[in-house]
């Protein structure tokens, strides 16, 4: 591993807006915040994994994966992050390197994808992916992509992240500091405004973000940039004019949020989108930041009285579902910020959560969730469940619906239970209010469907075929 | 009869091929009670079991060394020894199965080797078969990884037992799936044979519901039946990527083998019942000389829809050459063709060409074609051009079924020239008035001389007619 990787590790190990990060000694912040993985028994993607799901969204941008087929080959066009104008970023480039390039190095077929990319496509921007494989051969990305920008005069971002760095969690972050390092501050804005806010690690997938963007245009508040969903790589390099930026996803790219602030003064809150009253809070959010950076400060009473519309909106079209979720049980397995954005916006849904899975949550997430379920939060928090006793759980029947991502929905269904996808591959939008309202919509669609009593019909000759009703029915005696 | 050209490109784009690694573990998925695990970084098996789990729709049992930087560096023996201490503990699995990753090859890890030594110093998995298969990311695609991993299979677990001249081993290719071995298997069971199929993703992936969860594969060939095929009369290859294993079934074994370069059509089927009639001494049932008489009544129906069609074809070496001498067959033109590593069977193609490419080649051949057929990754470049596009082969992660499309045998292959069929039917549009417009010459022609007052155009003129004799 490069030098410079090493250091940027240690560097977003580093974390200042983190507190157990900062509650650890020297000795520990090195070894990291991820635990340390367990051969035969490890489930996630790489970093690699980690860094394309955060910078992807970038639409205008060709993403390259210098390695072999197997990075890009095996995943590309896998998630449903919308664009509402470039659809480049859903092609999928990648060197390919074959045995040769393992041992004299890929760096000129990587030189050559660059510009082959930049004369048939001509996009704004190339970032370029750094893998296993040519990184353990010592391919230098970095030199290879400065190389490029001063011969191409456009901007080539390496992003060192290569599988073996760690695990996905890392990758976002490490992802985010090739942004910090190489776009964000590197270009002007045409115009600035007091309503101008950046969206950090939201991915706008089935295009959520949308559920929520004219919430802020009818209030006046512009994104100038979204990292990454829908994202333009213009706006990204203008990004630290923004006035305010706001988290979305928990943790995976705070390291942006916190060094904009160290860097150009921005202040920064974590919010999300999931479920009504956290909606309302984030718009509060923005609304009070903006006007303590210089806005007006009829912002404020604008946003409630959006607030107010919106909520008593959002409400009368949950009621209806309401009162048939009333008292269902759902078994919520994700990660970091779901595992509390989710659980208030259900149980403002009338539902009540038997299990929420915190293994990829942080002390804060947990706290979130004990704020929200109250007394008994403990013994709903799940750590580390195997699948098999998941599907014991849903086959008993402690649970009425599991709401999980998509590697996962076998051990539901196969119980012969409702599972409904909330991670990245979904597709169904919940963002904002109206989305909660689709949510609350698609769990009472899974929940209603009568399939589910066709397919616990046992079969009336049993296990073996052989009973006597089906002997008899044969007309056997 | 195809020639094979490379592509130039230094940058794939809008990748066809796919790794080795998860082409091994397919295979491995195919055998009962196992856990396959990829010898790398955490990323090689979370992207190929996302892969796998968005074509099958099933719960894949699929594990990872967990490779990071210095235990690449150091090498692997102590992340295998973990995971194969922890799979043993927590799946209990009958067969462990590990392919190795570019990551693990480009270190040069002795995995071999490595198995001795656990066998040596972890007596505890006494009880549990290990296979092992190299497949380097940066070399072949999923079709050679598969084919290795067969291969590897055969040569761990096979040993030479007494003939049993009702049995015979069956190699099904990675381009089957579980309907299409299911299919083979009945046809071979009607001559009173019995098949050990090998691996036989139809137990596994068929999609059913078993009775309670298990951390490992839910059906395929057992380990008990592996080791049958030691004692098989003959052996029966689906694919020219199975000859590397019929091969070494014969090594070990002694077994006679054929390789049908496929499945789909009439006349290798023909082949194939001449076969099995010949190895049980048996005459062909009734019932398939019945489905024969179906599949040529559907080939005359179908014909006038595939003849003349221009199509643009992206596929795995076996898949390519089985569908695309169908179509061939059926009167279609096979204009483009692109697939992903080389193989015998390219030699057999009957196009001029076919390039080891991407889905870009495709794209660009495709342009004056009828249809698309390739994966669901094609979908993109489909639309772009406004043209069908007909999903096969793996991965098809945006239509459900994938495990029930039988394309082999004369059943298979009528149920496939009915999809061709149907996908180009629905693309015969409806003519207007003006689709035929007359040469400016023609034009000329017929005003030339017209006295006046006489009509000086014949019928209205269409603006591109105007544009055309402006």
């Amino acid at each position: 591993m490069s030098v410079l990787l090493k250091a940027k590790i240690a560097e977003v190990f580093e974390e200042p807006g983190c507190d157990i990060n900062q509650g650890k000694s020297e000795k520990e912040r090195k070894k990291g915040c991820t635990k340390q993985l367990n051969p035969g028994a490890a489930a996630g993607g790489c970093a690699f994994d980690g860094a394309k799901i955060a910078l992807q969204p970038i639409a205008d941008v060709a993403h390259l994966v210098h390695g072999p087929i197997a990075c890009e080959g095996n995943s590309w066009d896998n998630r449903h992050s919308a664009s509402s104008h470039s659809q480049i970023y859903r092609t999928g480039f990648t060197t390919d390197i074959n045995e040769l390039d393992v041992i004299y190095g890929g760096e000129k077929r990587l030189f050559k994808s660059i510009r082959e990319i930049i004369d048939k496509y001509d996009p704004p921007a190339v970032f370029v992916y750094q893998t296993c494989v040519t990184a353990l051969v010592g391919d230098d990305i970095e030199a290879v992509c400065q190389r490029a920008t001063e011969k191409f005069g456009k901007p080539i971002i390496p992003v060192n992240a290569p599988g073996f760095a760690g695990p996905k969690n890392l990758g976002n972050k490490l992802g985010a500091e090739a942004l910090l390092d190489y776009v964000i501050g590197t270009r002007e804005p045409e115009f600035t405004t007091p309503y101008d806010i950046n969206i950090i690690g939201e991915y706008n997938l089935v295009g959520e973000l949308w559920q929520v963007k004219p919430l802020l245009d009818a209030l006046g508040i512009r994104i100038l940039s979204c990292i990454s969903g829908d994202g333009r790589y213009n706006e990204v390099a203008t990004a630290h004019r923004a006035k305010v930026n706001m988290m979305v996803c928990s943790k995976s790219m705070i390291n942006i949020a916190t060094k904009m602030e160290q860097r150009w003064g921005i202040p920064y809150f974590e919010g999300s989108f999931y479920g009504i009253g956290d909606m309302s809070d984030t718009l509060r959010q923005i609304a009070k930041l903006l006007v303590q950076t210089g806005a007006p400060t009829d912002l404020l009473d604008r946003t409630e009285r959006l607030i107010e519309v919106e909520e008593a909106r959002a409400w009368k079209r949950i009621a209806h579902y309401k009162q048939r979720l009333a008292g269902k049980r759902v078994l919520l397995i994700t990660g970091g910020v779901k595992s509390w954005s989710v659980v208030a916006a259900l149980q403002e849904g009338g539902m009540e959560i038997v299990g929420t899975s915190v293994k990829k949550s942080t002390k804060e997430d947990k706290e979130k969730i004990k704020e929200i379920m109250g007394e008994g939060a403990d013994a709903h928090m799940i750590d580390d469940m195997t699948p098999r006793e998941m599907y014991a759980m849903l086959r008993d029947a402690r649970a009425d619906i599991m709401l999980s991502g998509g590697r996962s929905q076998f051990v539901a269904l196969k119980a012969r239970m409702p599972w409904l996808d909330i991670n990245q591959e979904r597709h169904h939008p919940y963002g904002g209010y109206e989305g909660m309202v689709e949510l609350v919509a698609e769990i009472d669609r899974a929940i209603f469907n009568p399939v589910w009593q066709q397919v616990r019909i046992p079969a009336p000759w049993g296990e073996d075929g052989e009973t006597l009703g089906a002997l008899e029915l044969a007309g056997v005696q | 009869m195809a020639s094979v050209v490379e592509s130039k490109k230094a940058c794939s784009v809008n990748p066809l091929k796919m790794s080795q690694p998860l082409g091994a573990s397919l295979a491995f998925l195919g055998l009962d009670a196992c856990m396959p695990v990829m010898h790398g970084s955490q990323g090689c098996t979370s992207f190929g079991l996302v892969l796998l789990v968005r074509h099958f729709k099933e719960a894949i049992p699929l594990q990872t060394t967990a490779m990071n930087e210095v235990t690449s560096i150091l090498g692997g023996y102590d992340n295998i020894e973990a995971a194969l201490l922890n799979i043993r503990k927590r799946a209990a699995p009958k067969i462990i199965a590990i392919c190795s990753t570019g990551l693990t090859e480009t270190k040069g890890d002795d995995v071999d080797g490595y198995i001795v030594t656990v066998r040596k110093r972890k007596p505890e998995l006494a009880d549990t078969e290990i296979v092992y298969v190299s497949t380097p990311d940066y070399v072949g695609g999923f079709e050679d990884g598969y084919a290795h991993a067969v291969t590897a299979i055969v040569r761990t677990l096979v040993k030479p037992l007494p003939l049993k001249a009702d049995q015979v081993t069956l190699l099904p290719g990675s381009h089957l799936s579980p309907a299409d071995i299911d299919e083979l298997r009945e046809i071979i069971e009607a001559f009173g044979l019995t098949a050990v199929v090998l691996p036989d993703i139809s137990g596994s992936l068929d999609g059913h519901i078993p009775p309670d969860w298990r951390g490992t594969t839910l059906g395929g060939t057992t380990l008990e039946q592996i080791r049958a095929a030691g004692a098989s009369a003959f052996t029966l290859g689906v694919g020219e990527q199975t000859r590397e294993a019929a091969l070494a079934l014969q090594e070990i074994a002694g077994t006679p083998l054929e390789v049908f370069e496929r499945l789909t059509g009439l006349e290798c089927n023909d082949r194939l019942l001449q076969r099995l009639a010949h190895i049980s001494g048996r005459p062909v049932p009734p019932k398939y000389r019945r489905q024969r008489s179906q599949l040529l009544d559907a080939m005359l129906d179908g014909h006038f829809y595939t003849g003349g069609t221009k199509v643009a074809i992206a596929a795995e070496p076996d898949l390519l050459l089985a569908v695309g001498s169908l179509l061939h067959e059926m009167g279609a033109e096979l204009r483009c063709c692109v697939s992903t590593t080389k193989s015998a069977a390219h030699a057999l193609l009957p196009a001029e060409t076919v390039i080891l490419g991407d889905l870009e080649d495709l794209e660009k051949g495709a342009t004056d074609c009828d249809v698309l057929i390739t994966h669901s990754h094609g979908r993109q470049a489909a639309e772009r051009l406004g043209k069908p596009l007909l999903r096969i082969g793996f991965p098809v992660f945006d239509r459900i079924g994938n495990a029930h499309r039988c394309q082999v045998g004369y059943r298979g292959t009528m149920a496939l020239i009915f999809e061709i069929a149907n996908t180009m039917m629905e693309q015969i549009g409806h003519h207007h008035a003006t689709d035929w417009p007359l040469t400016p010459e023609a034009l000329r022609a017929a005003t030339h001389g017209a006295t006046a007052g006489a009509p000086v155009s014949p019928g209205p003129i269409t603006p591109s007619l105007a544009e055309a004799s402006a």
